[in-house]
């Protein structure tokens, strides 16, 4: 199964061993998500959660090439940066349930998970709120003199945000080590961006000077390939990129949204044929990497960590009273 | 205590014979210096704020002596700036965000309230936000509408943020270092007509606490609450108040939030009467909420309702003829006062 492709395409000076990490990891996103959907479903989470479910190439492609100390901001969409930078499933569960034991002591909730330690520096439930803390995690790291890099996710949603522009013009001119990553899943909220975005997505970028593409957000080779590029060229003193990562939200805008009016079924069926971790099993297998019992077994692995983290989040305590009042101010 | 020549009472601490005196404006320009100079983690971010030494000249000759690296001439976003402020603060620096008007501040509201405000609370206390927003309020300067307000009513209002409004170059100086090093997102706001004002400033370091207000003058008949350059039009009515045999205590807050509640409550108290005057709009503003606190902890000590002077709730007129109607007068608050204790 660790038969390595000779070949030079995306991603293919990388092993076996990597990619199958890789899958891995989108298969813990993916198990986080039906997991979450099953607690809303089952009445046994408060509030809403916002499913990653078909996007998790771009999150676990992207931070494979980060560091530990690297910086990540998130959407309300978060959970796979989440899991992808580093977050434990048991904290990421708890957090989802208000517990003490979540990442945020139950005060942030699913649009809110942050965690310094993994370089998360929060998501975010303002679209397009994060451009400006990126790009001040990508000042900061140039004032220290550091070779850190600040990777901005957010969605096409975020590109009727104006912040975004001051944003990226600013890295520009100061050459911050900063990624903007725009995750196109063709709808903010329930519109479609051909409604929202004129003329040219990547134009956007390109006008300020920065160094712009648009890939396909599906296949994590090429999403990790850029994101390889980009960042070693902004850990590099090369300064901001922009990358348009085209993709589709395989759920509702939010896990109450079942019935999807908005779209039609045939546009989600001709998308699920590129259902990220189904490429990366297409080619794995192809190039007899691996097989699908690989792909069994991880998958069972997975789950029973989901499992696990899912009971220790439902048993875990609220937090107490007093804990209201407390963080309000450092 | 000794009486400087505006009629501010300090300790003897604050005015020790043969002391200096400097303006307002080099107090902040000294505070923000001194802070730079003793903790390499601090920055200056805005619009004109290097070459130009800020649009009110406060920061001059800061960029010589902390280089372009640290004093950061922006391009006009403030949303942007506030935002590369939130990051950076979070990321282990402590920037000071120039927002030239407070009019202008409108624009980095998201930035302030919904992510510098919120950020540590959201994260169960793990990030924080040490930055420091300074930015302008006061009006009469013929200005009009969008560059004369006094929005800090608006900061006030959001659990998360701390908000300072010196009057005296020695408050605004000690007050500044402290937000300069203070956890917590600070946001200073500075009266225009203030920089030039002048007032004794020790040569040594010295900060003050945010949340501690302060008697500018003691007194026994009732308490005026005034804040910013209110401090001198209600100093300027204690006077007159005097001339008229009744005898009144001025406190100046100095911070908003955290608020002082303990020293407006017992003064009000101890007077039995008590008047706050500011320079926001009065509806919803400061002085709604410094008038309620004072009745809630004061109420069975008080001989009379308590009052306030806000601005007139209009758009500040550009006229001299109307703007100056807009806000508090030193004689309105000399006449409220009178009545109130009539």
């Amino acid at each position: 199964m660790t038969e390595t492709n000779g070949t030079k395409q995306n991603g293919a000076e990388l092993d076996a061993e990597h990619w199958l990490q890789a899958y891995e990891q989108m298969v813990r996103i993916r198990s986080f998500e039906e997991a979450a959907n099953e607690l809303y479903t089952s009445a046994r989470m408060p509030g809403i959660a916002h499913l990653y479910i078909g996007e998790e190439a771009i999150a676990v492609g992207m931070c494979e090439v980060l560091r530990q100390d690297d910086y990540i901001t998130s959407t309300h969409r978060g959970h796979g940066h989440c899991l992808a930078k580093g977050a434990a499933l048991d904290r990421m569960f708890a957090e989802l349930l208000g517990k003490e034991a979540g990442y945020c002591r139950g005060k942030g909730g699913s649009m809110h998970i942050a965690d310094q330690e993994t370089g998360n520096l929060g998501a975010n439930g303002i679209v397009g709120g994060s451009a400006g803390i990126a790009t001040g995690a990508g000042m900061s790291i140039k004032l220290r003199g550091t070779d850190q890099v600040a990777v901005c996710f957010f969605g096409d949603g975020a590109l009727g945000q104006g912040l975004l522009y001051e944003s990226m013009n600013m890295a520009q001119l100061w050459k911050l080590p900063v990624i903007y990553v725009c995750e196109n899943n063709q709808y903010g909220e329930y519109t479609h961006n051909s409604k929202t975005a004129a003329g040219s997505m990547i134009g956007r970028a390109t006008g300020f000077g920065v160094h712009a593409q648009g890939i396909d957000g599906q296949d994590i080779r090429t999403v990790y390939s850029t994101a390889r590029l980009v960042v070693d060229r902004a850990r590099n003193g090369g300064g901001p990129a922009f990358l348009v990562c085209n993709t589709y939200r395989f759920r509702g805008h939010h896990v109450g949204d079942i019935d999807r009016p908005y779209r039609t079924r045939e546009e989600e069926e001709e998308w699920a044929k590129r259902d990220p971790l189904k490429l990366l099993e297409d080619w794995l297998t192809k190039t007899r990497q691996a097989d699908a019992s690989v792909f069994e077994r991880i998958q069972q692995d997975v789950q029973t960590a989901v499992d696990e983290a899912v009971n220790f989040a439902l048993e875990a305590p609220f937090p107490e009273e007093s804990e209201v009042e407390r963080h309000v101010y450092a | 205590m000794s009486t400087l020549k505006n009629g501010i009472v300090c300790s003897p601490a604050i005015h020790a014979p043969g002391e200096r005196e400097i303006t307002f404006s080099q107090a902040i320009r000294e505070a923000v210096a001194e802070e730079m100079a003793r903790d390499e983690r601090v920055f200056v971010i805005g619009e004109d704020v290097a070459e130009a030494g800020s649009v009110f000249k406060v920061l001059v000759g800061l960029l010589d002596e902390f280089g372009a690296d640290r004093v950061i001439d922006s391009p006009i976003s403030e949303a942007g700036i506030a935002g590369i402020g939130v990051g950076a603060a979070i990321t282990g620096m402590r920037p000071i965000v120039d927002i030239m008007f407070g009019d202008f501040t409108t624009l980095v509201m998201d930035q302030m309230i919904n992510q510098a405000a919120k950020t540590h609370y959201m994260s169960g206390g793990k990030l924080t936000v040490p930055m420091v927003l300074r930015t302008t309020l006061g009006a009469s300067r013929r200005s009009a509408a969008q560059h004369s307000q006094s929005l800090h009513a608006l900061f006030s209002h959001i659990p998360g943020l701390k908000v300072a409004v010196p009057a005296t170059p020695y408050d605004a100086k000690g007050l500044m270092k402290s937000a300069i090093r203070d956890d917590n997102p600070v946001v200073i706001f500075e009266d225009k007509m203030l920089y030039q004002q002048k007032g004794p400033v020790p040569e040594g370091e010295y900060v003050l606490p945010l949340g501690q207000a302060d008697v500018k003058r003691a007194g026994e008949d009732i308490t005026i609450v005034a804040t910013s350059s209110m401090v001198y039009t209600a100093l300027e009515a204690v006077d007159k108040l005097a001339e008229a045999g009744i005898s009144a205590e001025l406190v100046d807050p100095r911070t908003t939030t955290p608020l002082d509640t303990e020293t407006l409550i017992e003064s009000a108290r101890k007077t039995s009467r008590a008047l706050v005057v500011d320079e926001g709009y009065q509806q919803y503003g400061v002085t709604g909420e410094l008038a309620a606190v004072i009745a809630d902890g004061a109420f069975y000590y008080l001989d009379a309702p308590v009052k306030r002077i806000g601005a007139m709730n209009v758009p500040v007129p550009f006229s001299p003829a109307m703007e100056d109607l807009t806000i508090p007068s030193a004689d309105y608050v000399f006449e409220t006062a009178k009545a109130m204790c009539g």
